[in-house]
């Protein structure tokens, strides 16, 4: 008995270790969306105080584009806005932007003081849609492909490498599928 | 040039390594002198290889070459130049060279304490540090390699972590480390045991030096990380339970556990293979925080660099040392008979029930931290364990371990004798029941939950108080009576009075401010005036500022209370380098606590979101950590080469012998 007692804590350490190795080969700061390879949630979003054009499930049609979740009031999207800028100057592909749960004109303010990348906007004032994308925080961007199926969701800021080594080459293959 | 002699000197130091791991286990069986002997002269040259190798990546810092990938990434020529020496450890391939310098270190000094230790014992723990130097540098050869060269060399480098441009954060990693590491040889003196299927008090005598020098390493480290945390980042707390604090927390616990029994050994020759099992589990707690810190398999808000290949690697490293030790110890630990005999009350006794309370507190940070993991192994789903969870279930374990711990320094080895004991904690349990009094006549809130924490926190330091003056007689000795008895006290007496002296400092520290802090969160535009506390505080200016490698806001307050004002200020960073945002509180002891007011970004443009604290005690906190430390160095200072037996027939000390009266 005495012998069998001295394996116990051999035999927790394997139980520990192998859920150790089965941990290596998930990444817990990723959230499986269950939206991934689907088509977008259907909506017809109106257009932010300020702005005339809203932003619904049709204009996603036909081309890549990214659909980015922001709002005033989130500090990581101040990070993130530069590089959003960047591309949008480069104009490789259009940036939709789904305001969240901002008041009234506050949207407006932001863009005019820091600059608009977005090419439309939606404004989600209850944050209706945000529950139907799964959206856990903002920052997030979505890749959708031609067909209007989300193929990735990015949760927070953007950064350059992130944006270099997983978003660009991800949008470069779906534009050429 | 200097980055290919570290590189090549790390090579170097790992085929040294190697050679002395096979020369000292050959030499172990067969007997040849030689074999040990290249064996321990190898463990100083290993190290002067790792500190060669070290100072050549410190150069590589220090000139700023950015030719070496690893300065390119982590430091930049607009930095202090200080920052950039602390940056060689600031960053993962550096910390982990920081790590074969201080395992090397404690090898080379092991060996060269060669004589205290029986041959065989010495040889073999030296060969086990040898196994374990040969995988980390192997860890970092392989997959961290920290002199890797880039060309051609960038003009300038991506700028250091600006959360580490600070001397909290400059300092702690090491102190950590020092602990970490320092285990490793407990550990390694425990394998070594198991090998040769005996443990003595010669052997307790020998490892239990090293596990409270890293004990005491690694209870400064952690208090220095938890301060750094306090004044840095800005939420007006001092622990998180974040996965990489817990991943510190639980080597100190087990290792707390470890300093105890070991003690046990030493004087009574008993609790031999619990002792071991600790020694094993403490430096495997150890290895399992670095695991949990480079791999990313939890997230963290000091997540490293997340590499899936690093990951594998430690977990390699974890197998074969946890694995290895736990299977020589299933297979050898029944080998190890005790001698003493056991009483339940007794020193012994105690010291075992002390062990129990920590290692349930140690299950439960391992279990609260890992449990998202397994949640997520066997169901996908992704949670994370709060706060709420640890501070439920962690108070009450640790008032039941401080309740005993009060009287258990009051107890003789081998038998106790309960009643006088309990007399004697008469003036203790007084004491504390007058300030349960005191603090509910007194608190304006948590009168109960005060009432009870400050009584046991005063318990545990009036039996530490009990137990000195006892011993050197204080009440009903002569002055020069008690003089000498304290001077001929052991070492280990008044560490041990001292460490839970600093305990009980800290838990009044850590009850104060947790259930008397004070928080206001308010939206204030400059000439606000809002109050906390008592105090009243104006948001006198907001001014922008542009630092060496930050832009910045500075918010300046001021803040009356009781017709004293006083000014304090505190910032807002930005790294446009690293696109990173830090904070410095603005914070000012005050009365008994800390005004700490941290504030946000003006977006809504009616002005700037302010958090306010007033955080009584929290001063206790590092003082009382520096305390239980204090009493760590000073035990450590305990040779206690001589059985407790003989040290009594002998003569007292001349000193001493002067002191007295004639």
């Amino acid at each position: 008995m005495r012998k069998v007692v001295l394996f116990a804590p051999l035999i927790v350490f394997v139980v520990v270790g192998s859920f150790f190795a089965w941990g290596l080969t998930r990444d817990p700061s990723r959230i499986p969306s269950q939206l991934i390879d689907r088509p977008l949630p259907e909506f017809d979003l109106p257009a932010i105080q300020g702005f005339s054009e809203g932003l619904s499930t049709e204009d996603f049609k036909g081309q890549v584009t990214l659909l980015n979740v922001f709002a005033s009031w989130c500090v990581s999207c101040h990070i993130e806005h530069p590089l959003l800028m960047e591309l949008a100057a480069k104009g490789d592909i259009p940036i939709y932007g789904l305001n969240w749960k901002e008041k009234p004109g506050d949207g407006k303010a932001w863009l005019d003081r820091l600059g608009n990348p977005y090419s439309m906007i939606g404004d989600d004032r209850q944050g209706r849609v945000a529950i139907d994308l799964g959206v856990t925080g903002a920052p997030e961007t979505f890749v959708v492909d031609k067909g209007g199926r989300v193929r990735y969701v990015f949760i927070g800021p953007i950064t350059q490498r992130s944006w270099e080594e997983t978003l660009a080459p991800l949008i470069e293959e779906l534009r050429k599928s | 040039m200097t980055s290919e002699i570290g590189h090549f000197a790390l090579i170097l130091a790992f085929m040294t390594a190697i050679a002395q791991a096979v020369s000292l286990f050959i030499g172990v069986n067969s007997g040849d002198g030689r074999f040990s002997v290249f064996g321990q002269r190898a463990s100083i040259v290993i190290f002067a290889l790792a500190a060669l190798s070290f100072g050549c990546l410190m150069h590589a810092f220090g000139t700023s070459d950015f030719s070496v990938v690893n300065v390119f990434e982590n430091s930049h020529s607009a930095k202090p130049f200080i920052y950039k020496l602390t940056g060689t450890w600031g960053n993962h391939e550096g910390s982990m060279l920081l790590w074969v310098l201080i395992l090397t270190l404690f090898s080379a000094m092991l060996a060269a304490q060669g004589r205290a230790a029986p041959a065989k014992l010495h040889m073999l723990t030296l060969g086990v540090q040898a196994l374990i130097i040969t995988a980390f540098i192997a860890f970092i050869l392989f997959t961290s390699n920290p002199f890797e060269r880039l060309f051609p060399a960038p003009p300038d480098g991506t700028g250091l972590n600006p959360l580490l441009q600070d001397p909290g954060l400059a300092i702690h990693p090491p102190f950590l480390y020092l602990g970490y590491v320092g285990f490793s040889i407990p550990f390694s003196f425990a394998v070594a045991a198991l090998v040769l299927g005996k443990a003595d008090s010669v052997w307790g005598r020998l490892v239990r030096p090293w596990a409270l020098a890293a004990w005491t390493f690694l209870t400064i480290g952690i208090a220095l990380g938890s301060w750094w945390a306090y004044y840095e980042l800005g939420w007006g707390g001092w622990w998180a339970w974040d996965p990489v604090e817990n991943a510190s927390f639980m080597p100190w616990l087990a290792g707390t556990a470890l300093i105890h029994s070991v003690r046990v050994v030493e004087r009574r020759d008993a609790l031999k293979g619990w002792a071991i099992l600790l020694a094993i589990a403490t430096f495997s707690l150890s290895l399992v925080g670095t695991f949990l810190v480079r791999s990313g398999v939890l997230t963290s808000v000091h997540a490293f660099a997340v590499d899936p290949a690093r990951g594998v690697f430690i977990l390699a490293i974890l197998v074969l040392a946890i694995g290895g030790a736990l299977t020589v110890y299933a297979l050898r630990a029944s080998a190890l008979t005790p001698t003493g005999r056991f009483e339940p009350v007794s020193r012994e006794g105690g010291l075992i029930l002390n062990n129990v309370f920590l290692l349930a507190a140690c299950a439960v940070v391992f279990f609260g931290t890992f449990y998202p993991l397994f949640i997520d192994v066997l169901t996908g789903d992704k949670i994370t364990v709060l706060a709420p969870y640890f501070n439920l279930i962690f108070p009450p374990i640790t008032f039941l371990a401080m309740a005993f711990a009060a009287f258990g320094t009051l107890l003789a080895w081998k038998r106790a004798d309960a009643n006088s004991i309990l007399r004697k904690m008469i003036p203790a349990a007084a004491a504390a029941l007058v300030a349960a009094v005191i603090v509910l006549v007194i608190a304006d809130r948590a009168r109960a939950l005060g009432a009870f924490s400050i009584m046991m926190v005063i318990w545990l330091a009036g039996g530490a108080l009990t137990e000195i003056a006892q011993r050197i007689k204080l009440f009903g000795g002569s002055f020069g009576d008690t003089l000498s008895r304290a001077r001929g006290l052991p070492a280990a007496a008044w560490g041990s009075t001292l460490a839970h002296l600093g305990l009980a400092l800290f838990a009044f520290g850590a009850a104060g401010i947790s259930l008397w802090k004070s928080e206001e969160v308010v939206l204030m535009a400059e000439g606000d005036i809002s109050e906390v506390a008592g105090y009243a505080v104006t948001l006198k200016s907001v001014e922008r500022l542009r630092g060496p490698n930050y832009e910045a806001e500075r918010a300046t307050f001021s803040a009356a209370k009781g017709g004293e004002s006083f000014t304090l200020s505190g910032e807002r960073r930005f790294y446009p380098i690293r696109q990173m945002e830090t904070s410095e509180a603005a914070i000012r002891a005050h009365g008994v606590g800390d005004l700490y007011i941290s504030f946000g970004e003006n977006t809504s443009g009616r002005g700037w979101p302010v958090r306010l604290f007033y955080n009584p005690f929290v001063g206790c906190l590092w003082w009382g950590a520096g305390l239980t430390a204090f009493g760590g160095l000073v035990a450590f200072g305990d040779r206690g080469r001589k059985p407790a037996r003989l040290k009594r027939k002998k003569p007292a000390p001349a000193g001493s012998a002067e002191a007295a009266p004639a």
